[in-house]
């Protein structure tokens, strides 16, 4: 294969400052917002200057503004956040490998889309001739990219072929767990799942495509005059080659894209494909002789809110499910570690002590996060931990850290006066420590403890970068599908408190109790 | 020093804090059913040397020889507060003498009532008065049976009627052959109840005639 990189050094790089200051500018700027995130061949930041970014969404950018006689500006924007943004107007016109959906054509302006996809199978290529169609894996994990034209593909699989749906925050770790056997294949586009080969060995696409989709620029609503404009630009591009040059810098262009082109000269309506659609694994001709014209299409309608709404209920329970089981599991772990560590801190010989005091400042000290990666991912080739319990260990560790150092104060606020008077009853240090010393600490900490608690139940939403679906990734899930986080939120609040009012209660009854006796 | 065979022997005893000393060389000695009065002065040393005869405080230099266990009531009583006065009273007979855990608390009851506090046994600390509160430390010093009882300021908490009455438990412990000990700068109230009385001063005890 002709490698990447070769065609990376050769092409002409455009570079586009990340953070130029503002000025005043003659001609005008036209901001476009992306996510370098997404890597090559979209956005990424450039290697030799990771203030500049590249990729075709990148030159198409500069095609758009310089049709328009501006200046293209780049503005970072997280992916699962870009529907948002560009309604909100942080950008002018998003560009990141955006899929052209019914939600986004019912709530944003999206241009004429510039380059047509297909949804790919990866497996290992030692499962070539087992798995050659998602019907092949029932019972079987399949990862794929959350609130994408693939997650839902794989949505209506679980639900026809009994697979088991695995989304991921990238397009990176799918294909490493693969090659690791966490998961039995991949589904995403054919340009991330050629990337995932290459990067990856042991890998193998199977030819089959499993639906095809378009990418397209986005626009606030209010912006269709400005959108219209753009698709002048594109077309134009279309025609003169310039949009095949690109994507030939890129090594992105196929056969599919003149028969994408053509349809779009020919007919001059903002619409005139119709959005991406999906094709039954099962009955999916070879996608070497398939047209886009003779694949079974079927169109995702724009689903209304509050019907929406009725229809991910009950997944968002039970991701909520999810969130309260792994809070209360990684409680328990906070809870117990951080008491040995507490007691090991007050009671414990100078290097345990040093030792405990080093592991509080560490898991204090970084975030989170990176905890979670490093468990998950890091850790890897050493010892592959499934992912609930990678979140149950990252969550109950962490949290063992605060919860040590509530109890070692809570422990530290008991008056001598007790343990005077415990020494002089003749009671011993162990004695001491269970009978008066920690029943009055554990009061002291009740308060502090149930505010963590409440604070690790959205904390977990941070696992959701190691795979596992809780409520805050099922509602961004959810919100992406409909364009919109005003229901979703909403009913994802509504069961945050849900959970989290009772406890407060609970814990209010508890020191209560005490108090009488 | 004393008359009759001495249960507690303090010898030179020495109790410093850094470089400074707190007790200097304080030598008494006390015998069965005796109450002595430690008289001084706020800072003169009196808790301190309580609490060294107690084991609560490492001794520099000097001796103390004192039966085991030895019973303390604190200035400020010190009941544990996560439970019931009952509880309080009965919690060492069961997990530090090993009693059977209905006889122990069936002697808390008594002692309780003895003490004039049987109706408060099932209060928690912060709910009893500071004359209450007092008696529950009492009782709870009481119930490991010690030999000696010592006592930190125990007037401090009590209005005039009830330092009357506390004159008259003390007494009444002494007649059963206990030795007290009470740190206290009431001179009326070391009047009414003790035998002898000795001045801590500067750490040092003298003998008051």
């Amino acid at each position: 294969m002709v490698s990447m990189r070769a065609c990376v050094s050769a092409r002409v790089v455009c570079l586009i400052l990340v953070s130029a200051p503002v000025r005043a500018q003659n001609p005008p700027e036209l901001r476009w917002g992306g996510d370098a995130e997404g890597g090559a061949p979209y956005v990424e930041a450039d290697a030799t200057d990771p203030t500049r970014v590249v990729g075709f969404d990148v030159e198409i950018a500069q095609l758009l503004a310089a049709g328009l006689g501006r200046t293209p500006r780049f503005i970072q924007v997280g992916f699962t956040s870009i529907d948002a943004a560009a309604s909100r107007g942080d950008f002018d016109v998003g560009l990141s490998g955006i899929e052209d959906t019914p939600p986004r054509r019912a709530r944003l302006a999206v241009t004429v889309p510039y380059y047509e996809f297909r949804e790919v199978l990866t497996v290992r290529s030692s499962d070539k001739d087992r798995y050659r169609s998602l019907a092949d894996l029932r019972s079987h994990r399949v990862a794929t990219l959350g609130a994408t034209l693939a997650y839902d593909l794989l949505v209506e699989a679980e639900r026809r072929d009994g697979i088991v749906v695995v989304t991921y925050e990238d397009d990176v770790h799918p294909y490493s767990d693969l090659v690791l056997g966490r998961v039995d294949a991949v589904v995403l586009d054919a340009i991330l799942a050629q990337r995932g080969v290459r990067r990856n060995s042991g890998l193998t696409n199977q030819p089959a495509a499993l639906a095809v989709g378009h990418y397209v620029g986005i626009l606030s609503a209010e912006q269709s005059a400005l959108r219209d404009r753009m698709n002048a630009v594109l077309r134009d591009a279309m025609r003169d080659g310039r949009l095949e040059r690109i994507f030939r810098r890129w090594d992105v262009w196929n056969d599919d894209q003149p028969r994408l082109y053509a349809r779009v000269l020919a007919d001059n309506s903002p619409y005139p494909v119709s959005p991406s659609s999906l094709v039954s694994s099962t009955t999916a001709p070879d996608a070497t002789t398939m047209t886009p014209e003779a694949m079974a299409m079927r169109t995702l309608s724009a689903p209304d809110a509050w019907e929406a709404a009725r229809r991910y209920l009950p997944a968002l329970l039970r991701a909520a499910v999810i969130t309260i089981v792994l809070s209360c599991l990684s409680m328990v772990l906070a809870v117990l570690t951080g008491a040995l560590i507490a007691s090991g801190r007050i009671y414990g010989a100078g290097p345990l002590r040093l030792a405990l005091t080093g592991y509080v400042e560490v898991v204090r000290g970084t975030p989170l996060l990176l905890q979670l990666f490093v468990l998950y991912f890091g850790l890897a080739a050493v010892v592959q931990l499934p992912a609930f319990l990678a979140a149950l260990l990252g969550l109950g560790l962490n949290y063992a850290a605060y919860e040590s150092e509530i109890y070692r104060g809570a422990l530290e606020a008991v008056p001598s006066g007790q343990l005077d008077a415990a020494r002089t009853l003749g009671f011993s240090e162990r004695q001491t420590f269970f009978l008066v010393r920690a029943p009055q600490a554990f009061r002291l900490a009740l308060a502090p403890m149930t505010n963590d608690f409440v604070a690790l139940l959205k904390d977990s939403s941070l696992v959701s970068v190691i795979t596992v679906v809780e409520l805050t990734k099922e509602t961004s899930i959810f919100a992406a599908n409909i364009g919109s986080w005003v229901v979703p939120g909403m009913m994802c609040a509504a069961i945050y408190l849900a959970m989290s009012l009772p406890l407060a209660r609970l814990a209010r009854r508890i020191e209560r109790g005490w108090r009488h006796g | 020093m004393a008359t009759r065979m001495s249960v507690l022997d303090v010898r030179a005893m020495e109790v410093r804090r850094g470089a400074r000393a707190i007790v200097a060389d304080a030598t008494f000695a006390a015998a069965a059913g005796e109450i002595v009065a430690l008289m001084g002065a706020s800072g003169a040393g009196k808790t301190t040397i309580l609490r060294a005869i107690a084991g609560l405080e490492p001794i520099e230099s000097g001796t103390v020889t004192i039966p085991r266990p030895v019973g303390m009531v604190f200035q400020f009583h010190h009941l544990f507060a996560n439970m019931s006065a009952h509880r309080n009273v009965w919690l060492a007979p069961v997990h530090v003498l090993k009693q059977p855990r209905a006889e122990a608390e069936q002697r808390a009851h008594e002692l309780l009532a003895a003490l004039g506090v049987g109706d408060r046994a099932l209060a928690m600390p912060h709910e009893l008065s500071g004359g209450e509160a007092q008696r529950v430390a009492i009782a709870r010093a009481l119930a490991i049976e010690p030999h000696i009882l010592l006592m930190d300021e125990p007037t401090a908490s009590l209005d005039p009627a009830r330092r009357g009455d506390l004159a008259a438990t003390l007494c009444q412990l002494a007649m059963q052959g206990r030795t007290i000990i009470i740190a206290t700068h009431d001179a009326e109230f070391a009047r009414a109840c003790a035998h002898r009385e000795l001045t801590v001063e500067g750490g040092r005890v003298h003998v008051v005639s």
